[in-house]
């Protein structure tokens, strides 16, 4: 049998997913469903002077039409999930619908429920609601100002919470050799999944039960909240994500909408259904990014960095999404001094209330932001000490025989290669060739340009006992459960809730690998709180690392139970036994053998077992990693710069990354080409606008640019694999290295081209407008 | 996205479309390709009281050369005008233009006719529609009425098109033998509509001087123009690359330029210039200029 951990097997969920057959929320049709709509406000700020719903009640089709007043007494508030500790957070009310204020453009101002979505959407403009608008601040250094439109008015000065971390002093800085300062705009992103939100809601009165389907990259996070929100026990609350189209950390908060599914479904009595169009996702799904960052770099003339501290201006939008505290500060800040050794780090951070969708994670959370201004800083520093930017990242890289490695922020680096790493990178680049075209190139007036990054990212969230010592309110251990049939195929049971990743695919893998029995033979059972135990969900690369670890521990414990059994079986010590191939023979004795599917068979007949031993054959972990994984490597980007116009052209993209061992080479490669090109995408071309008003300009996607795949050229991939010594796998995670090194690769290397100018900065995305006018300044200054 | 209420109604032929037409009183759309009416109807932007479907009309779709020119049929897709020899043989730019539009989806559904009767400031037609002096044929209870491409788009999604008329056609002006074309588009990272987009078409004569130029813009102002200050520069010239430089800087002479988040109006301004000299050196046969001359 070929070896299949490590094979790049087919992904099994395709065939269902591109022939129309999955399982998505808006999928579940049940007997009498109603549907639902929601009325968003058209102001930033407003106060909610009289709500008439009389007229959409009074329209055909319609059942119900609720309003935050409605609500009142009978349904919790939007709780957040992350309280930062030694933070002075202010976790305001967040009513699923406004009761006195909005408080964004999108914002509920009341539901409707219909017999079917054509008569609730028609119904919505059937609502009168005085507005008296109010001014609107939507960015978060202006709504710091004195005299700023208050979002709440318990959180004076708009400011959610203040944090710090870190052991730079001002003297590190006054004593450096060179300091380098720059000021970097993380500009606000949208996520966009193929799938918008969805929810679907069946209350059964006589058990109390409420099943509740959802796009969901955590079901068991949400029943949690939701059981609190809609006061039910959590054992009376099922949550299932069968199919769910795409996340990038949308999905992950616990939002307004889909508690009102479940609270109209109850108050009901019929089943109800809602699902947001892309109009209502662009409004009222979370944003990622949106931080002003001030950063200080110092070191020494030879290139040696010494520290780096950063004032990260967070903008958190209108409330505090699930997990949005937890990016800016402790997803950001922990990772700022990135893979080098820099004795001194500090980050500062504050939390803004602002009249805007609330901010929290997407793909990557935090890390882009601590690993883009980092990269960018090196560059400048490069420069300002007149290095080759590889040069400095190669003399304060850590050094492969440091790991076990603590950084200036308190983590602990498991293990790296990262020399490696770049040197693969750049070989394939043919860095140094490149150079040396570039420079010739430019004597006919073409400007090319090379960027490079070394990045180390924290993934696999993560121990629990940290989790707490950091403010997440919840574990981050995972579940798993093996259950061998007495045919000997196998139900896998995670609590994980992949999206899009492929584990269907790769925890088969783990298992055949570990049982020598083929892919086929096993189904992943996922995204269902009535079928698994418990779980923490897909987020943070941390579904491999941890519930993949999860399942190898618990198919640890299936094979050490059907080795007791096949010893019994062949009449041989459990320590004479071999298993390899899917075969249990005795040492020396090639022809004593019993096979899996034998064993499988004889521990549920339970005819003759071991003495003491129970029937039949499972094994079940919780699995709580005894730290986070780091996934490291180099990406490196060549672009061209057509002065005439701005235009950036990706001439090639090269992203070599060391996720540990690879399960799956084809799988893991589209999960980097999917975050190389959304990393690429806040480089170039994606980014959220505001007007005064607080409406959003870029609104559909006619104004905001989500790359296309004609974008890009072919992308050049690559793995290293330094296995981690936290995890029996050994292996780190994938899901987010690329839009952590694509975005600081592709602006260096825009900025690199643009050397000749003078050009020091230009504000992501970097439209043909903006580099078109940064040469000109540069030219007008030169 | 779901839109308001409508009547939906196919007719069967164009006078039954324009019989609808009047009978709605101005309440009804004509539905070809419905890649721009329907998402507007979704954001409920439009709300027609009925749709009335002309896409089943076969009498409005096909190509053909009569006279002096090409005509294509209000229905013909721009998928359809994009390989159709005869506008590959006779008329390049606008199987050029038309295999830029939208992707593969919307050149398969999208109408010329509808394109050309919906009248984005944005759109790739209008600028060849305009550089190779198109006329719409239009059938109206009025009769049948022609209006020349530069008479007809008014302002953006405003056209000369009249109340109850159906456009059944577009014929466009064959060049003289020897003219050379080209579309250029710097098209929008989102939308991949032009924000500018230059048609033009070149003939030098015998002398080596340009004799005929029709330069045409789109994208840059609230309603696609004729260039004609940049033809004017290039008549009687050389066509050598500080002439077409020197005639590309009047591109954004003739036409009102606007600035939107995307792009502002001094960069429009500047990207007529850059597009238009990349259209008329392709045009003039020559390389693309060195980017950063």
């Amino acid at each position: 049998m070929a070896q299949v951990f490590g094979a790049a097997v087919k992904r099994r969920e395709d065939p269902r997913l591109i022939t129309g057959r999955g399982r998505y929320t808006e999928d579940v049709q049940l007997p009498g469903m109603l549907y639902a709509a929601i009325l968003r406000s058209p102001h930033a700020h407003a106060r909610l002077v009289q709500v008439d719903t009389a007229a959409a009640a009074a329209a055909p089709g319609v059942v119900a039409v609720f309003t935050g007043r409605d609500l009142a007494g009978k349904m919790g508030t939007i709780p957040t999930a992350w309280l930062p500790p030694d933070s002075d957070i202010k976790a305001t009310a967040h009513p699923a619908l406004a009761v006195d204020k909005v408080r964004y453009v999108g914002d509920g101002v009341a539901m409707v429920v219909a017999e079917n979505r054509y008569a609730a959407r028609d119904a919505l403009d059937l609502i009168r609601v005085e507005y008296e608008v109010l001014p609107a601040v939507t960015e978060q250094e202006a709504a710091l100002q004195p005299g700023a439109p208050l979002v709440h008015d318990d959180a004076p000065g708009n400011v959610a919470f203040r944090w710090r971390a870190g052991n730079a002093t001002d003297e590190v800085f006054t004593q450096a050799e060179v300091v380098v300062r720059q000021r970097f705009r993380q500009q606000r992103l949208i996520p966009n999944p193929m799938e918008p939100r969805a929810a679907v809601a069946d209350y059964n009165a006589s058990t109390g039960e409420l099943t509740l389907w959802l796009t969901s990259q955590n079901p068991h996070i949400h029943r949690l909240l939701l059981a609190g929100i809609l006061g039910l026990p959590e054992h009376k609350l099922r949550v299932v994500a069968v199919d769910v189209g795409g996340g990038f950390g949308a999905k992950i908060a616990c939002y307004p909408d889909e508690a009102l599914v479940g609270f109209a479904a109850m108050q009901l009595g019929r089943p109800v259904k809602w699902s947001e169009d892309r109009r209502e996702h662009f409004l009222a799904t979370t944003h990622g990014r949106d931080m002003v960052l001030d950063v200080e770099l110092a070191g020494r003339r030879d290139g040696t960095i010494t520290a780096i501290r950063v004032r990260n201006t967070a903008n958190l939008g209108a409330y505090l999404s699930t997990a949005a505290p937890g990016v800016p500060t402790i997803l950001f800040g922990l990772i700022v001094p990135g893979p080098y050794q820099i004795p001194y780090a500090a980050v500062e951070v504050t939390g803004v209330f602002t009249h805007t969708t609330p901010t929290d994670a997407y793909r990557g959370a935090g890390r882009p932001e601590a690993t883009y201004l980092l990269e960018r800083m090196v560059d400048l520093f490069a420069r300002t000490i007149g290095q080759d930017p590889v040069a400095v990242r190669r003399k304060n890289l850590i050094p492969a025989d440091a790991f076990p490695y603590h950084t200036a922020m308190g983590l602990q680096y498991d293990s790296g290669n990262y020399q490696q790493a770049l040197d693969k990178a750049l070989a394939m680049a043919g860095y140094a060739d490149f150079r040396e075209e570039q420079a010739r190139l430019r004597q006919q007036g073409r400007y090319l340009g090379v960027g490079v990054t070394t990045y180390v990212e924290i993934c696999g969230l993560g121990p629990s006992q940290v989790a707490g010592a950091v403010g997440f309110q919840g574990g981050l251990w995972e579940s798993a459960t093996v259950r061998v049939h007495p045919t000997g195929k196998v139900t896998v049971f995670t609590g994980t809730s992949p999206h899009g990743q492929g584990e269907e695919t790769t925890f088969a893998q783990i298992v055949a690998a570990k049982f020598g029995i083929p892919v086929e033979d096993i189904e992943i059972v996922h995204g269902d709180t009535h079928r698994i135990a418990m779980g923490w969900g897909t987020y943070g690369s941390r579904t491999t690392p941890v519930g993949g670890s999860a399942l190898a521990v618990a198919a640890d414990r299936v094979v050490e139970k059907a080795r007791a059994i096949a010893a019994h079986m062949l009449e041989a010590a459990a320590e004479d036994i071999e298993f390899a191939e899917g075969q249990f023979t005795v040492k020396g004795a090639p022809g004593r053998k019993a096979s899996f599917q034998e064993v499988a068979l004889q521990a549920y007949l339970a005819w003759n077992l071991p003495a003491g031993m129970e029937p039949a054959l499972e094994g079940s972990a919780f699995y709580d990693p005894v730290n986070f994984v780091y996934p490291f490597g180099t990406h490196v980007c060549i672009v061209e710069v057509l002065p005439d116009t701005g235009e950036v052209k990706l001439l090639r993209y090269i992203a070599v990354d060391d996720p540990g061992p690879v399960i799956n080479p084809m799988i893991a490669e589209g999960q980097v080409h999917g975050g190389v090109v959304q990393g690429i995408g806040q480089a170039l071309w994606e980014g959220a606008q505001y007007d005064d008003q607080g409406q959003l300009v870029t609104g559909t996607f006619m104004d905001y640019a989500l790359p296309k795949a004609h974008f890009f050229p072919n992308l050049e991939t690559a793995f290293t694999e330094t296995p981690s010594p936290h995890n029996p796998l050994g292996v780190k995670g994938i899901g987010e290295t690329g839009t952590i090194a694509a975005t600081p690769t592709v602006v260096n290397a825009v900025l690199d081209a643009l050397a000749p100018f003078g050009v020091r900065e230009i504000d992501m995305p970097l439209t043909p407008e903006r580099v078109w006018r940064a040469i000109q300044s540069g030219r007008d200054s030169a | 996205m779901i839109p308001k209420a409508f009547a939906y109604e196919r007719a069967h032929s164009v006078a039954e479309a324009v019989d609808l037409l009047q009978q709605a009183g101005g309440a009804a759309k004509l539905l070809a390709g419905g890649h721009s009416l329907l998402p507007l109807m979704k954001l409920r932007l439009s709300a027609p009281a009925k749709l009335i479907d002309i896409s089943r009309l076969d009498e409005l779709r096909g190509v053909s050369v009569v006279g002096e020119r090409l005509f294509v049929g209000a229905l013909t897709t721009h998928h359809q005008v994009a390989t159709h020899p005869l506008v590959c043989q006779h008329l390049p730019v606008l199987a050029e233009a038309a295999a830029q539009i939208g992707d593969p989806q919307v050149r398969n559904r999208g109408t010329v006719g509808g394109n050309l009767a919906h009248a984005d400031a944005a759109s790739d037609l209008p600028a060849v529609a305009l550089a190779l002096e198109a006329q719409l044929h239009v059938q109206s209870p009025a009769g049948d009425e022609v209006f020349a491409a530069e008479d007809f788009f008014l302002g953006p999604l405003v056209t000369a098109l009249p109340e109850y008329g159906v456009l059944r056609a577009v014929s466009f002006a064959l060049p003289p033998s020897g003219a050379r074309s080209c579309y250029s588009k710097f098209p929008h990272p989102a939308s991949g509509y032009a924000v500018v987009g230059v048609a033009a078409v070149v003939a030098v004569g015998a002398r080596g001087t340009v004799e005929f130029a029709r330069v045409a813009v789109t994208g840059a102002a609230d309603v696609p123009y004729r260039a004609r200050a940049v033809e004017a520069v290039l008549l009687g010239q050389p066509p050598q690359p500080e002439v077409l430089r020197a005639a590309a800087g009047h591109a954004a002479d003739d036409g009102a330029i606007a600035g939107d988040a995307f792009a502002s109006e001094a960069y429009r301004r500047h990207l007529c210039a850059v597009m238009t000299e990349r259209a008329l050196r392709r045009a003039c046969g020559l390389a693309d200029a060195a980017a950063g001359a």
